[in-house]
């Protein structure tokens, strides 16, 4: 993590000097219930989990036997490859979907025009969490459905029918994007601000289409973004529970209630009492993410200057 | 956007070149537009109707104010008005935990932009690593340190943890590390202010405008937490609102057979629950739009 070392902290500090020793107890005075904080719920978990994760239920350490028998688990593999699934399509969608309505919402020149469709995309992120699934329930269930004539015109005269598992990866997909998108359709929009007009203006007059100037340009600028996105995204996503939790619930057990890595964690834990098991899946989530964050800092570029 | 290779006369859809290109970016945004309103639109909608209406009528014609207050009666009679505790619940969690991260983060975000201490690049390097973490990664393995030391089930175990808030912090620090005068901060010392004095007096009142947005951050996912709460209040009279759907959920008909009985709760009055649970957000959106949007894109720039 030394890049980030160098290259995120630019500016402080440097111009600032209050005489030293009282400035650097005051310091830690400043960080200190935050520090606090970081250390509880950060750190310390993180510890405890890696304890847990390497040891058996007497305290024991017990080396991988943990992390083996979840991984033995029947349920496990299935878990795993649902929530890859569900990423690939999501992330796509994500990725396609949000450059283009970000580029297209952005080439709009009428001004209200261009805030209200910014505000009608970003509004759903209002309902995130069990809300936006209850929504999405509604909207999937043939009898109550906004949109019953759609639903029946692709085959489905039954909410078990349209959440059968084989559908479920597109499913999430789409409530994930429905809540999400927008929030990131306005970060890119606000990327696209920063592109110089000029630059815009100099490959109009070399004779650029508005299509080229999309391609050539604005995708290229974009691109540390669309990484940001991405590995934001996909670290997230590897969490999936609320949607398959409540689906499960709601589907009388359609869906089942291990479909996700986390809902299986959820499971060792509060079904079997087997904390060891889920600390290992937990740990097995969190190398995951880190991993992905790491290459976000690394790779995406995000906290290089310029 | 298979607009035409030819070169646009400006035009109001800036650009997109010719009519038979606008008419497809107007569509494409047409269908986008719609995806995006309607579950809302829809959803405001159901909750003015009946069962009956829901199921069989239109869904884009409004019901009645009737049904809106039946649904409501049915809707808050639940248990014996369990809605007005979880939303109570969602209340106090959320805003506990906006005290705690403010108290905790601002000075934070100050201290690593402005003084000079040993730790600083530890914890801001550490800072920028779990701001990268998902919020739910860490939920299980504070439930199991939280269990050894048995806090669970304690309102405590969900407002502390919420409380942790490096994002709010990283966006606090900035603000101080770039819009900050810092002539006005020594111009303070030399006129004799203690450091807590240049914080509290010179440094805090500019930075409202980055304390609100914290505080909006911290306040909307807050509300919004499920795993979190769910995996720490085992029972049902701690729940805040978004756990507490997921009992309505199970004591409605149409998506569990099974809860038929005095104690069930119909469509309309599911999807008045939902809206309840995201009112509180759903207005600080709208009234902080523009900030929020702001905020939003100045947390992904580095400066």
């Amino acid at each position: 993590m030394t890049v980030v070392d160098e290259t995120a902290v630019p500016v402080a500090v440097a111009t600032a000097r209050p005489a030293g020793r009282r400035a650097n107890v005051m310091g830690y005075g400043f960080v200190a219930v935050y520090a606090l904080l970081m250390l509880v719920f950060g750190l310390l978990p993180v510890l405890y989990a890696g304890y847990l994760g390497f040891t058996d239920d007497t305290g024991r350490f017990a080396g991988l036997a943990n992390f083996t028998r979840v991984a033995g688990d029947f349920r496990f593999w299935p878990a795993v490859s649902h929530v890859a699934l569900y990423l690939l399509v999501w992330l796509v969608a994500l990725v396609v979907l949000v450059t283009a309505l970000a580029i297209v919402v952005h080439a709009i020149r009428i001004r209200w025009l261009g805030g209200a469709l910014r505000l009608v995309f970003y509004l759903p992120g209002a309902l995130a969490g069990a809300s936006s699934v209850l929504l999405w329930l509604f909207v999937l269930d043939p009898t109550a459905s906004p949109v019953r004539p759609l639903l029946r015109l692709l085959g489905f005269d039954s909410f078990v029918q349209v959440v059968v598992p084989g559908n479920l990866p597109v499913v999430f997909a789409v409530i994930a994007f429905w809540t999400g998108a927008g929030g990131w359709i306005v970060i890119m929009y606000g990327a696209l601000n920063n592109i110089g007009a000029e630059v815009i203006e100099a490959a109009r007059v070399d004779g650029a289409s508005v299509v080229q100037i999309a391609w050539r340009i604005q995708l290229p600028m974009l691109r540390r973004w669309i990484s940001y996105m991405c590995v934001m995204s996909l670290a997230a996503g590897t969490q999936l529970f609320v949607e398959p939790q409540l689906l499960a619930q709601a589907s009388n057990a359609v869906v089942p209630n291990d479909y996700s890595l986390n809902q299986l964690a959820y499971q060792y834990a509060f079904q079997q009492n087997d904390f060891n098991g889920a600390a290992a899946i937990s740990l097995l989530l969190l190398v995951v993410a880190l991993a992905l964050s790491a290459v976000f800092v690394t790779r995406g570029g995000l906290f290089e200057k310029g | 956007m298979a607009a035409q290779h030819t070169r646009s006369p400006a035009g109001r859809l800036s650009g997109v070149s010719g009519w038979s290109g606008r008419a497809m970016v107007a569509v494409v945004l047409a269908v986008f537009v719609v995806f995006f309103a309607v579950p809302i639109v829809w959803l405001l909608l159901a909750t003015t109707k009946s069962a009956r209406g829901l199921s069989t009528g239109n869904p884009f014609t409004p019901g009645g104010a009737g049904d809106l207050s039946a649904n409501a009666e049915q809707l808050f009679g639940f248990q014996d008005g369990a809605v007005v505790t979880w939303m109570s619940h969602s209340a106090m969690y959320a805003l506990g935990a906006l005290v705690v991260t403010l108290v905790a983060s601002i000075p934070a975000g100050y201290a690593l932009a402005l003084t000079p201490f040993r730790a600083r690049r530890l914890l801001l390097v550490l800072t920028l690593i779990v701001m990268l973490i998902p919020n739910t990664a860490l939920v299980l393995p504070i439930f199991l340190e939280l269990n050894a030391v048995g806090l669970i089930g304690s309102p405590l175990s969900v407002i502390l943890p919420m409380s942790f808030f490096p994002f709010g912090v990283y966006l606090t620090y900035l603000y101080f590390s770039t819009s900050m005068p810092r002539d006005l901060l020594a111009a303070a010392r030399i006129d004799g202010c203690r450091e807590i004095q240049v914080f509290t007096r010179i440094a805090l009142p500019l930075a409202t405008p980055i304390v609100a947005l914290v505080a909006f951050f911290s306040f909307v996912q807050n509300w919004n937490n499920f795993f979190l709460p769910f995996v720490m209040l085992p029972s049902s009279d701690g729940y805040p609102m978004q756990v507490g759907l997921t009992s309505l959920l199970a004591s409605t008909p149409a998506f569990n057979p099974s809860s038929a009985g005095s104690q069930s709760v119909q469509l309309p009055a599911l999807a008045l629950a939902t809206v309840v649970s995201v009112l509180p957000v759903l207005v600080v959106f709208l009234v902080s739009q523009r900030f929020l949007v702001a905020g939003m894109t100045a947390g992904g720039t580095k400066e």
